[in-house]
């Protein structure tokens, strides 16, 4: 396993795509009331700004789309691992056209494109999981089982496990690697039952670290030449208990995180999940 | 048929005889020394049976003519016509000779020290042999010869007569390198008795098997028909110079083209049934890191399997892993790229896909070429690093539907049992979380640690398409678990005392012990061919047939065998069914309550092949030598009338003849043979079966001691009524909780529970009743040497009694003499009469066997414990003083608060399940600054076979911090417990330790 882990993290490209002046009416947003929609692109161009000139990416960034509001949230529209695509057939059925772009974006990229063709599945990136060592699928409102069956077809490597997921949420809604075999969870109980489901269903052994605030879970974890363990993570000024969390987690480890911060929630969600990049997994002999 | 069968024998064999009879002379010297004795014994003493086939089988000879008598009647009614020295020499000869040479043989094979075993006693038996012979001789010399080759065939027939006709024409061949074999490892034996067993040997019949190998070649085998799995199995190992063979299995193909393993312990016959000596040598367990093989062949014969798994679809991969594993295989296959003469053709010979896309092909090819300078074990090491990652890696799937009826697979591999819902991993119970796996009739069930949240122990059950699959994955489940789950045979000191399981616990050969016996591998790298080069060069017809050198095996034997001492031997050849239930490490109890308890639903078939089960257990189990005990077997022979079981056995026993000739291991072996064999018979009686796992040791290997203790003392006691109530009395009355409920499922299940300790093993209703007994359990407490005789001995009990039950006038005269025939005799009942041996086998097994033997009981099945435990158990109360220590070790002390919610409900749970009414008595909580001690006291009363029964648990629960003296609390409470109920006695104590650490470590 450890041969596996080595590589994961190690991220070589981000696909952005810009915000849309309809993003307040975005299906995503949790949060009521209004939403300054102005604020958040400055934030993401932030977002960027960090991936590109702090973390050294390669940044493919897609022009938004004024008919889908949600397509910024970029994490949901595709599965990325080795040199493997899944388009997602979001649960939404608004947004499945989101992926399009996303596809020849990563079509682009010389990835092995999938599509999901069975009118039947739905399947939302940010349902999934992958710890580097497997999958773990979010059956939420937004992915059925026949969405995850794909993904497990797609990555017949991989151990592909069902998690059932409530309230409306995604997976990774309170949930994401922080680290090598290190999984950011949130606190609420159906997080921590998820993760119950998690280290169950595993074959291998994750450590945890718990966050006050679900929505602090999630985060990017990278690995990048040059610049070491990164934790992408929202402000501090967002969610000041749980940065404590991963700012004391930091020593935890072996190694520290460096924490950009300076991202939004908003921005979270349009962070690139790591699938998004093409991993080089030992197991894969090409180079991306 | 056996006459006929006979007679051709006779005719092919007199020819080697003359050949063989060179030998002969030294024979005949130590055959007159003990002729005197023998005819003196003859009445009795054919027993001899030890020493070779041959004697066995001359005198099976003579009584060809008997047997035609008998062989119809069945059974007790021939025994009267018969004159009681022939029953007896039929009867002994016959099981014991050869089964112990085939024992021994194979035992060799496995581990040079059961040879050197075999030697010692052999020249005893021999002698004892001689004298039955020479005494057969003198009354029928002619029928000698004749007799011998009878009573083989007639046993042979009984399975597979048209594989045995077909094998007559190798019998010369057979019996040639049987021979060989024996003179080469027991040469004592063969001095003694060389003419009898080249009568022997020829008779044998033999069966060409045809094993196909991981390269896809045929390897053909000539073994007996009697021969039982590990004979084929070790010839194949030799065949492949392979010594790490413990990963490895030979499979065949039912009759509804299921694959099954084939049982090392059991006779090929009598598990292939109908089905053609085909099979097929597997990888069948995985190992989840290949590169701590010792040796590259091994690796080798992984990727081959791998290989083959890839390219039948059974291991998915991507396209990608496709193409990496194919680059890896043509590496190790060709060497390193060539494009002068490596085009695409050249992989027309590999499929390193399901279906194999030209993309692929030029993917392999490309990849190929980056592997430059790999060596083929570098290459191969380098498939399996990446093939070990896979997630179907290991997995064995089988189809099955959930309650709920929708279609599932459950995947067995090294750490646990994985459910699949299509592609789809649903859930996962890692072996550390199951507590307990059995299967009753088409269903399979596993029971399944509380979680740390949860309260009680839940259930899941699966359906599988039938009893067979059912009975098959569990099997898969055990075996898995065994192998995987279960450490080296690191028995602490303390051990010893409180384990009262331990006598019960197989010690299978784990993969722990696996690989520190291939530690000691000291060769030098074998050369073989991969299977590109075999293409070329190799015909499939090349590999050895038959004759398997003995000392090739032996060379393996002694590297695996170097850790198998006394017991492990045995158990690793007795793979039975029932076997696979063996605990091995100390952490776990495997129990079968019921073991091999067959369905209701059972075609006739499966109802044959149970009681040739059975009866091959029985014969294995006499085959071991019990030693005499002239006590039990003159009450015996006064209470019942052997004889007409005598008879029958002389028909029948040639088939025993066949056997391993019995070493000390042998015998141990033989004994726990019999027991399972045992607990087969009941099987049919009951149906379930199932396996407990205890792991007793975590508790205390976690190295962070948590503070909290919690103590749980059962004291379990015979008592009639009158002392129940007293008992009650005494007891603190105060109302349980639901604390105190718990204790009551561990007690009938107490495997199930999670407990700690070993020695934990609970105090089954029967246990009491055998309580009177006690003694007699003790021997199985010595040393490992010591066991097989101990457990041995009890079978003969049995079979004494069933002989006299049945009333054999002879029987006197045997009493003093030798235990072989008493086995001997065992055995013609078990085949006919098992029935009745099962009814019978019940009392005695109370009084006189040990605890195994009570498994066997039916009544038993709960609880299942052996009488032996409780002399046992009284000792940990002694013993207590040292198992604190160890437990006691301080660490950072973690309190859990969570301590006090063991639960009542989990207990009435399991309590439905056992079956044992409980009543909770009284809770009592005491607590003090430093120290919290809550005492749950249950009391259950049990009615069984007239006899009332109170047992009564007290869960004591410390909790404290670091500061408490942990020991000293647990023993204070023990002695309370004790002078709380001074006429009853401490069957188990049970001590668990909490700790925040220890939860994790159970993932």
């Amino acid at each position: 396993m450890a041969g596996l882990m080595t590589d994961f993290g190690n991220f070589t490209h981000a696909v952005v795509r810009a915000i849309p002046d309809s993003f307040a009416k975005s299906a995503q947003r949790r949060s009521g009331g209004e939403l300054d929609v102005s604020k958040a692109q400055r934030e993401h161009e932030l977002y960027i700004g960090v991936l590109k000139h702090e973390l050294g990416l390669r940044v493919l960034e897609l022009p938004a789309d004024e008919s889908l509001p949600d397509c910024a949230l970029v994490g949901d529209a595709a599965v990325v691992c080795g040199d493997t695509a899944l388009i997602a057939r979001p649960g939404a059925a608004a947004r499945r056209k989101e992926t399009e772009a996303m596809r020849n974006a990563l079509k682009e990229l010389n990835l092995n494109i999938v599509d999901m063709e069975d009118e039947s599945a739905t399947l939302d990136g940010e349902d999934v999981l992958f710890t580097g060592r497997e999958f773990f699928v979010g059956i939420s409102t937004r992915t059925n089982q026949r969405g995850a069956e794909i993904l497990a077809d797609t990555f017949k490597d991989y151990a592909v496990s069902m998690v059932p997921v409530q309230n409306g949420q995604r997976l990774k809604s309170f949930c994401s690697m922080a680290g090598p075999g290190l999984v950011a969870i949130g606190s609420s109980e159906h997080a921590q039952k998820c993760l119950k489901v998690v280290q169950q269903m595993s074959d291998h052994r994750y450590d945890k670290l718990t966050v006050p605030d679900d929505a602090a879970a999630n985060c990017v974890y990278m690995n990048l030449p040059g610049k070491g363990h990164v934790l992408l993570h929202c402000a501090q000024e967002e969610y000041p208990e749980s940065a404590k969390v991963s700012l004391n987690s930091t020593q935890h480890g072996t190694s520290p995180f460096p924490s950009p911060g300076g991202l939004t929630d908003l921005l979270r969600n349009l962070r690139l999940p790591q699938r998004r990049v093409p991993l080089h997994l030992n197991a894969t002999p090409f180079p991306s | 048929m056996t006459t006929e069968v006979g007679s051709e024998t006779e005719v092919k064999k007199e020819p080697e005889k003359a050949e063989e009879q060179s030998p002969a002379p030294e024979q005949d010297a130590q055959a007159p020394a003990a002729e005197p004795k023998a005819e003196a014994e003859l009445p009795c003493g054919e027993t001899a049976p030890p020493g070779g086939d041959g004697d066995a089988q001359p005198k099976a000879a003579s009584p060809e003519k008997e047997r035609k008598q008998k062989e119809p009647s069945a059974g007790k009614g021939i025994s009267r016509f018969l004159p009681p020295w022939l029953k007896r020499q039929k009867s002994q000869s016959q099981a014991e000779p050869r089964e112990a040479e085939k024992e021994n043989q194979e035992k060799v094979d496995e581990q040079q020290q059961p040879g050197q075993e075999s030697a010692p006693k052999s020249p005893v038996s021999e002698a004892k042999e001689a004298p039955g012979e020479e005494l057969k001789s003198d009354d029928k010399d002619d029928k000698h010869s004749i007799g011998s080759a009878d009573t083989q065939p007639a046993k042979e027939e009984k399975g597979d007569e048209s594989l045995e006709r077909s094998a007559d024409v190798k019998e010369k061949e057979e019996s040639k390198c049987e021979e060989k074999k024996e003179e080469g490892e027991t040469p004592k034996p063969d001095s003694g008795t060389e003419k009898p067993l080249l009568k022997a040997a020829k008779k044998m019949k033999t069966v060409m098997c045809h094993v196909t190998l991981l390269d896809g070649s045929q390897f053909p085998c000539e073994v007996e028909k009697r021969a039982k799995g590990h004979f084929l199995f070790f010839k194949v190992c030799e065949h492949l110079n392979l010594l790490e063979k413990d990963y490895f299995g030979l499979s065949y193909k039912d009759a509804a083209d299921q694959k099954c393993w084939l049982d090392p312990a059991k006779e090929i016959k009598r598990q292939i049934r109908n089905s053609p000596w085909q099979f097929a040598f597997n990888v069948k367990f995985y190992p989840p890191d290949p590169s701590q093989l010792t040796e590259d062949i091994t690796r080798y014969l992984l990727c081959l399997q791998l290989r083959q798994d890839i390219a039948s679809g059974r291991l998915p991969c991507s396209f990608v892993t496709h193409s990496l594993l194919g680059s890896y295989t043509l590496q190790a296959e060709l060497g390193d790229y060539d494009p002068s003469e490596h085009r695409l053709e050249y992989l027309s010979d590999f499929q390193f896909a399901p279906t194999q896309t030209k993309e692929m092909e030029e993917k392999v090819v490309e990849l190929h070429k980056n592997h430059r300078g790999m060596t083929p074990a570098q290459a191969d090491a380098q498939f399996l690093e990446n093939a070990k990652k896979l997630s179907m890696y290991g997995v064995d799937l089988h189809h099955a539907k959930d309650s709920e009826g929708v279609d599932i697979m459950l995947g067995v591999c090294a750490n646990g049992l994985l459910v699949y819902k299509d592609r789809l991993r649903i859930n996962r119970f890692a072996w550390p979380k199951i507590l307990k796996i059995s299967y009753k009739r088409s269903n399979f069930y596993i029971k399944i640690r509380p979680g740390e949240t949860e309260q009680f122990e839940s259930s899941v059950g699966f359906k599988l398409p039938n009893h067979r699959s059912a009975k098959r994955l569990w099997k898969v489940c055990v075996e898995h678990h065994t192998f995987f789950r279960l450490v080296t045979p690191e028995q602490p000191p303390k051990a010893r005392f409180l384990t009262l399981g331990s006598k019960f616990r197989y010690s299978g050969r784990t993969q722990a012990q696996t690989r520190q016996a291939s530690s000691l591998i000291d060769r030098p790298a074998p050369y073989f061919e991969r299977t590109s080069s075999k293409r070329v060069s190799r015909s499939l017809d090349g590999a050895p047939v038959v004759s398997v050198s003995d000392q090739a095996l032996r060379g393996d034997s002694s590297v695996a065998g170097d850790k198998e001492n006394g017991r492990e031997p045995a158990l690793e050849l007795s793979s039975d069914s029932k076997s696979k239930l063996r605990v091995q490490g100390e952490n776990i109890y495997v129990r079968h309550s019921n073991l091999m308890l067959e369905d209701l639903d059972k075609t006739q078939e499966d109802v044959l092949k149970h009681q040739a089960s059975i009866s091959e257990l029985k014969r294995s189990f006499m085959e071991s030598t019990p030693e005499p005990r002239p006590d039990q077997w003159d009450k015996r022979l006064t209470a019942s009338p052997a004889t007409s079981l005598r008879l029958q056995a002389q028909g029948k026993t040639p088939p025993t003849t066949d056997g391993p000739l019995p070493d000390s291991k042998d015998i141990g072996k033989s004994a726990e043979d019999k027991q399972r064999s045992g607990t087969g018979e009941q099987a049919e009686v009951e149906i379930e079966e199932t396996v407990v796992i205890k792991e007793v040791k975590k508790a205390p290997k976690t190295k962070d001691v948590a503070p909290e203790v919690v103590v749980g003392a059962a004291v379990a006691e015979e008592a009639k009524k009158e002392k129940e109530g007293e008992a009650e009395e005494k007891e603190d009355k105060r109302p349980g909780g639901g604390e105190a409920s718990s204790s009551s499922d561990s007690h009938s299940e107490s495997e199930e529970e999670a407990e700690y300790h070993p020695q934990v093993s609970s105090v089954s209703v029967d246990q009491i009743k055998e309580e009177p007994e006690e003694e007699e359990p003790k021997q199985e407490a010595p040393p490992p040497g010591a066991d097989p005789i101990a457990s041995a001995a009890p079978p003969r009990a049995r079979e004494e009694r069933g002989a006299a039950s049945e009333g054999a006038a002879d029987e006197e005269a045997h009493n003093g003499h030798t235990e072989t025939r008493q086995g001997l005799v065992s055995v013609e009942e078990d085949e006919e009469e098992e029935e009745e041996e099962e009814e019978e086998e019940e009392p005695r097994l109370n009084g006189d066997v040990s605890r195994t033997e009570t498994e066997r009981l039916p009544q038993v099945i709960c609880c299942s414990e052996p009488p032996v435990v409780k002399t046992e158990m009284v000792t940990i109360s002694d013993t207590f003083a040292a198992q604190k220590t160890e437990i006691s070790t301080k660490e950072v002390p973690i309190v859990h608060t969570e301590t006090k919610t063991i639960t009542y409900e989990a207990a009435q749970l399991d309590g439905a399940g056992d079956s044992e009414p409980g009543v909770l008595m009284t809770a009592q909580t005491i607590t003090s600054e430093s120290l919290c001690t809550t005492t749950t006291t249950h009391i259950t009363k049990t009615l069984k076979g007239g006899l009332s029964e109170t047992r009564i648990e007290k869960r004591i629960v410390i909790t404290g911090d670091s500061d408490i003296d942990h020991d000293q609390a647990l023993a204070q409470a023990i002695k309370e417990a004790k002078e709380q109920h001074p006429d009853m006695s401490v069957t188990r104590v049970v001590v668990h330790k909490e700790t925040e650490l220890a939860e994790e470590g159970e993932d």
